[in-house]
């Protein structure tokens, strides 16, 4: 591991300042936040990660889980993930939040992991986590050995001639699905962006993941008001049963009216460059009758733009029936 | 090292054995690296020579004030070996992924490798040397031992500490249950079985 300057900023605003004199935005630069510490303490021993000064933001009043007047939820930037999914009000109104937490990682990881680390969370790419072979998210420029190797955990959806990378996220995938909002306090101040805004898809950019600029402190996620009587489901499909990054995921939010769909959100993981909301499913499901018919044109519908590579075009099938298994549980109740 | 280093020669145990050979093969290969004879006294490792860059630290281990000086890059887990000298601990793959580093952090459990022990200035950590002693088992420990819920060993520090943290986190009755928040800690020996039968056991007679 290089070596680095560890500070404790008393507060955000001089946690803002700080990081502001970095050359680039959090991920990869050579200033970071570090909360969890589980992805970039990681990505340090391996030297994909080499930041000169570490922030530790563990202490800054981020911790706390809060209801808003307008029946929505404030959840922390440092919030752990297991206080996250085992919340009373996430496990009541958006357990499909809670379920995604818990598909993911193990119980030690998720006690350290926070909501803001969770939203940064880099890829799983064998070559971008290895500094012998060339990566165009890590180095740009130097190429992306995955198009050609070995790609079978890879992103089907939103991938480019530069990269091909999977988000590994679980929770951001019901956050999308959620229509959660990331807020940021930066130098030119306070700054609320939507989720589907938040992550970059890497197009001749890689390297650039989110739209945070240099200085940007994620200092809470707000959800809104919870959809009465909607069935949330998160199904993870993984190679096993447990500790195990997506092959593909689903996340649903549905309210039906009768037979009916009357409101839907749709979000895939382990598929997508970034966590993957499908309007295109949700379109084809909007005022339908709920049956398996639908379900599985709005999950062709999800992968009708879907890119295999040489190893994953099984993974296009697997997200379709994944998806209409989400949905057909949800409509089941 | 190995001149002045003195152990117990007439009854080594398994560890100052395994010191005392171990830092002669490496001494000519890591020069720079001076490893502390595994009975060193707490002043010895008070008075550990000042790296640069070193910075203090106090950790509360096993209910015991530790002040040191480290490298800001150690681990947590580095930390409570090489530097508090407790090596029940034990490092796996040293990237989160097989949970032999578990410990406890203010009550909680963590993987003691992905986290920089200065994340923990002034917390309380603890490891299964805290957790009970050769006497006085604390009860999982008794349930590993009587279920044989081990083969080498090397992961069962780990497994104890989070099994420990388990009858306090939301889990159903079920073996599935379990072996779901058990899943961080990995066993290439296959001693699961047994594993969920000490963990098992513990829970039905709390």
């Amino acid at each position: 591991m290089h070596s680095f300057e560890f500070t404790r900023p008393e507060n955000a605003a001089t946690a803002v300042n700080m990081a502001a004199q970095a050359k680039t935005s959090q991920q990869g630069a050579d200033i970071r936040f570090v909360a969890g510490g589980t992805t970039l303490i990681d990505l340090m021993k391996l030297d994909v990660e080499t930041p000169a000064r570490l922030l530790d933001i563990n202490r800054l009043p981020f911790d706390k889980i809060e209801q808003l007047p307008d029946g929505g939820l404030k959840i922390g930037a440092t919030v752990r993930n297991s206080d996250l999914a085992n919340h009373a009000r996430v496990q009541r109104d958006y357990s499909v939040l809670s379920q995604a937490i818990l598909a993911g990682a193990s119980a030690q990881l998720r006690n350290m992991a926070t909501t803001a680390g969770n939203l940064l969370q880099r890829t799983r790419c064998m070559y971008f986590r290895d500094t012998a072979t060339p990566c165009n998210k890590r180095e740009p420029g130097t190429g992306c050995p995955a198009i050609t190797g070995s790609n079978r955990t890879l992103a089907v959806l939103g991938t480019s001639d530069q990269c091909i990378a999977t988000n590994p996220s679980d929770m951001c995938v019901a956050m999308a699905a959620l229509e959660a909002t990331i807020h940021v306090q930066g130098p030119k101040g306070e700054r609320a962006i939507a989720f589907g805004d938040f992550h970059l898809l890497p197009g001749t950019t890689p390297h650039r993941e989110t739209v945070l600029e240099p200085g940007d402190l994620i200092t809470h996620v707000t959800l809104p008001p919870p959809r009465a009587g909607s069935r949330q489901v998160y199904i993870k499909l993984r190679d096993r049963a447990s500790y195990e990054f997506a092959l593909a995921s689903a996340a649903v939010v549905m309210n039906q009216t009768g037979r009916n769909v009357s409101y839907v959100r749709i979000a895939l993981g382990g598929v997508g460059t970034k966590p993957w909301r499908s309007p295109e499913a949700e379109a084809v499901l909007a005022g339908k009758p709920a049956n398996a018919a639908n379900f599985r044109q709005a999950a062709e519908a999800a992968l009708r733009n879907a890119k295999p590579q040489s190893e994953n075009k099984f993974k296009i099938e697997l997200a379709k029936r994944c998806l209409t298994h989400a949905l057909q549980t949800a409509a089941n109740g | 090292m190995s001149d002045t280093q003195q152990p117990n020669s007439q009854n080594p145990t398994r560890r100052e054995f395994l010191s005392t050979t171990g830092t002669t093969a490496a001494a000519t290969l890591i020069a720079a690296y001076v490893p502390l004879p595994a009975h060193a006294s707490e002043e010895a490792v008070n008075n550990q020579p000042i790296i640069d860059g070193a910075v203090p630290i106090t950790l509360r281990i096993n209910g015991k004030e530790r002040q040191l000086r480290i490298d800001p890059r150690t681990t947590l887990l580095d930390c409570i070996r090489e530097s508090v000298l407790l090596s029940g601990t034990k490092k796996g793959c040293d990237h989160g992924q097989c949970g032999a580093c578990t410990v406890h952090v203010n009550g909680r459990r963590v993987v003691s490798c992905l986290s920089l022990a200065l994340m923990h200035d002034g917390e309380e950590v603890t490891t299964i040397e805290g957790l009970g002693t050769t006497e006085s088992m604390h009860p999982m420990q008794a349930a590993f031992l009587e279920c044989d819920g081990y083969q080498c060993g090397y992961c069962t520090s780990g497994q104890i500490m989070s099994a420990v943290a388990l009858l306090k986190e939301p889990c159903g009755p079920d073996d599935a249950s379990v072996k779901e928040l058990m899943s961080g800690n990995i066993c290439r020996c296959g001693a699961y079985a047994n594993i969920v039968e000490a963990i098992q056991q513990v829970r039905k007679r709390a």
